[in-house]
């Protein structure tokens, strides 16, 4: 299949893997964090990790969009969709999401009316077709979704639509990262930069770690010839004791990012002061909220909702996963009381989740299971 | 230790503090290891313990159904394990196969039962009709059985299309004449507008087994081949493409049909035929799964020999969904003996269902109870079974 198939090619990985291999000095060991949850995803998918020479090691970053979801936020959530007359609209990926009383999917058991979406925009049709109901879209993502979310909203207002809203959780990658760079508890040697965000930020807002933190990065595609070529670059860079941005993905990102994506964003949305990730805890200037302008649209402001911040379960370590401090399998309840079918934390939830990847596809002693493959 | 350490103040207790719980009594003497093991022996611990918890019987954790409990994946198989199995439990039922083999005058005869509640009801290549007739038709076929007698029950809408209706019924007789099989016993029952989706069908079917063979997804054994009769994920992609929310177009059918007749020419061509499944929900990736729990053993594929047609791969693609876990409604998994595969191979191909069967893989010994995928990409990853539903209703 065109604009898959040549992204997959073996032949081309085991050429990279070899020009990897060659680039690692003897006795070092390498960690590189792949902040974007999209690659977790796809290095697993793939089983990206048999390329690489075991001096590497891919570190799994904090951006999963429902990952970063903390437990309050789907109880606000869920207490918004039980309103009478209301229709709450979601991707799928956070139907399952753990709030303290349950997930999207059990309140849904319940009766309470919460529809998937494949597309912001399906939630006007939705608020189209039922004008007797109020249809709030639960917005979540990084700046990959936060354009549809402001540009349905613009929608909505041109149409005058009054009654939809968001329930505005959108966040943004710079903050953690910084958040990330700032742990005493991870010494890493650069980043596979996030691709989709990248579409719309462009590649300058990480020209900080590089300068500041003398790490390089690579902003890279999707697919895995995409990761193992920016794997590549950064161990270029890190052998030549460069520390710079690159921008693997030029098929789709713009340097300097989409202007009309970041101009939407910020005509309808603002910084927050600070806003709760699950397991990184408070992190200042780091999400999204609906501007005083389009405050008809703000469902934090249309309804009550508890606003209660509810702690983790103490023994669940996503925050340990998300900043790359803990592999998934590291993680006291992984894979025993925490599964993808009854999972306790986020990790787990989103198929971008670290956990959820290893335990999915890379539950496996790699090295027996190469064995038994060649054979 | 009776702190579960949830720590939230809010009542939230039901099956997170349970599982905690769990964890605590059976985990605690592992990690009272003296010693720090190094990083590959520690993983491996790990991957040993939730091996083991995986073998604990299965618990129902929710308070109520979630669609998920119908996909056919780990809720499916847990809900089915936990709660019918555990009142039912016998030994013509035990071996959850897809039908029941009865001893009756000393023949043998195969029983089953599946109900329909596709949306929407009809689609590009078939209807609930034909789905209701080929699907329990399949499940008897794949036991080895000879179909013969169907039964048929409606529960209908208030405000159904008698049209509706009469279309349905045409294609399920059209189906039966193909499958060879009569519909001898049915019911009628109708609920108040809202209470249902349209048609619902319940078929049961029964079937007589005419050979010595006992086929079965615990007979695999290391050196067997493993076979798909065609192209996977063609119904499910055309169900979800049908119900028009995705603006995707694209020229697919569903692959619903009765494989009596190839399975019929398979079985007579080689004995070696170990075990049959239609992959319907959960798909090929839920019947290897089975084959490998229920056998113990590995199941190794090769991600480039599963036939997929480019419109399902696309659109798998966009939609972030593995055709592997896609249901059919006309493609089946075969376990053969590995001397015996080519020949297997051949007597699919000679017929028109299973003119584009492929070898995907073979059993292994290692790592028993598991599903390994060599990547197309060339790397290799597990194959799970599915958790969650991206696709309700899809039969």
């Amino acid at each position: 299949m065109r604009f898959v198939d040549e992204f997959r090619s073996a032949d081309k990985a085991h050429a990279l893997a070899a020009k990897i291999a060659g680039l690692c000095e003897p006795g070092r060991q390498y960690k590189l964090m792949e902040v974007c949850g999209g690659h977790t995803h796809t290095i697993y998918k793939h089983g990206l990790e048999d390329y690489l020479p075991e001096q590497i090691t891919l570190v799994h970053g904090p951006g999963c969009p429902v990952c970063v979801i903390p437990m309050g936020r789907v109880d606000d959530a869920i207490a918004l969709a039980s309103h009478p007359d209301t229709i709450m609209t979601s991707f799928g990926d956070m139907m399952r999401v753990p709030g303290s009383q349950g997930s999207f999917f059990d309140a849904k058991a319940q009766g309470t009316d919460i529809r998937m979406v494949y597309s912001p925009l399906d939630s006007l049709k939705i608020a189209r077709q039922n004008p007797d109901k109020r249809v709030v879209f639960m917005a979540i993502g990084f700046e990959t979704t936060t354009p549809s979310t402001a540009m349905t909203v613009l929608r909505a207002a041109a149409e005058k639509l009054d009654n939809f809203s968001i329930f505005c959780n959108h966040v943004t990658i710079i903050p953690a990262m910084k958040a990330i760079l700032d742990s005493p508890d991870l010494r890493l040697d650069g980043f596979i930069g996030p691709g989709h965000v990248s579409t719309v930020i462009g590649c300058r807002p990480y020209e900080f770690v590089a300068r500041d933190y003398g790490k390089p990065v690579v902003v890279a595609g999707f697919e895995p010839l995409d990761i193992l070529q920016s794997i590549y670059m950064l161990m270029v860079q890190l052998s030549e004791g460069r520390s710079e941005v690159e921008n693997q993905y030029t098929r789709v990102v713009p340097w300097d990012g989409n202007l009309a994506a970041l101009t939407a964003i910020n005509q309808v949305l603002e910084l927050r002061p600070y806003f709760e990730w699950r397991g990184l805890g408070f992190i200042s200037h780091s999400a999204m909220r609906v501007r005083p302008e389009y405050a008809k649209f703000d469902a934090e402001l249309l309804f009550e909702v508890p606003g209660v911040r509810v702690a983790d379960p103490k023994a669940c370590q996503c925050g340990e996963v998300l900043k790359g401090v803990l592999k998934p399998w590291e993680c006291k309840v992984f894979g025993t009381a925490c599964t993808p079918e009854t999972p306790i934390g986020t990790c787990m939830v989103s198929p971008e989740g670290a956990c959820a990847a290893y335990y999915n596809f890379g539950r496996m002693n790699r090295r027996r299971v190469v064995e038994v493959s060649i054979s | 230790m009776t702190d579960t350490g949830t720590g939230t103040g809010t009542g939230r207790g039901t099956w997170v503090d349970q599982a905690l719980r769990e964890h605590e009594e059976h985990a605690a003497p592992e990690h009272a290891g003296p010693q720090p093991a190094a990083a590959s022996d520690r993983e491996q611990q790990v991957l040993d313990r939730i091996d083991k918890a995986r073998r604990r019987r299965p618990k129902v954790r929710e308070e109520r159904i979630t669609m998920s409990h119908g996909a056919g994946g780990k809720a499916t198989r847990t809900l089915v394990e936990a709660v019918f199995l555990d009142a039912f439990s016998n030994p013509l039922l035990d071996p959850l196969e897809d039908s029941a083999q009865l001893h009756v005058n000393g023949g043998r005869v195969a029983l089953t039962t599946d109900s329909y509640v596709v949306s929407p009801l009809f689609f590009p290549g078939g209807d609930i009709g034909d789905l209701a007739v080929n699907g329990t038709v399949n499940d008897l076929a794949v036991s080895g059985a000879t179909p013969l007698y169907l039964s048929a029950g409606f529960i209908l809408e208030e405000g159904f299309p008698v049209t509706d209706l009469i279309e349905i019924v045409t294609s399920m007789k059209a189906a039966a004449q193909v499958a060879g099989v009569q519909v001898v016993t049915g019911d009628t029952k109708v609920v108040q507008r809202g209470k249902a989706d349209g048609c619902y069908i319940n078929t049961a079917g029964v079937g007589v087994i005419e050979h010595d063979m006992s086929l079965g997804v615990a007979n695999a054994q290391p050196g067997d081949a493993v076979i798909v009769s065609g192209p996977i994920g063609d119904h499910g992609v055309t169900i979800m493409l049908a119900r028009g929310e995705l603006d995707i177009e694209a020229d697919i059918t569903s692959d619903t049909a009765a494989l009596n007749g190839l399975i019929a020419d398979l079985l007579a061509a080689t004995p070696g035929v170990r075990a049959l499944r239609d992959a319907t929900r959960g798909g090929v990736a839920t019947i290897l799964n089975e084959v490998a729990t229920a056998a113990q053993v590995g199941v190794l594929v090769n991600e480039d020999a599963i036939p997929v047609r480019t419109v399902v791969r696309g659109a798998s693609e966009l939609l972030g969904i593995d055709p592997m876990y896609v249901a059919c409604e006309g493609r089946m998994v075969v376990v053969v003996d590995g001397g015996e595969a080519d020949k297997a191979l051949a007597a699919l191909r000679s017929h028109p269902l299973g003119a584009d069967a492929a070898i995907i893989g073979s059993i292994t010994a290692e790592p028993p109870g598991m599903v390994l995928l060599k990547t197309a990409f060339g790397g290799s990853r597990i194959v799970d079974l599915l958790v969650g539903d991206p696709l309700p209703r899809i039969c």
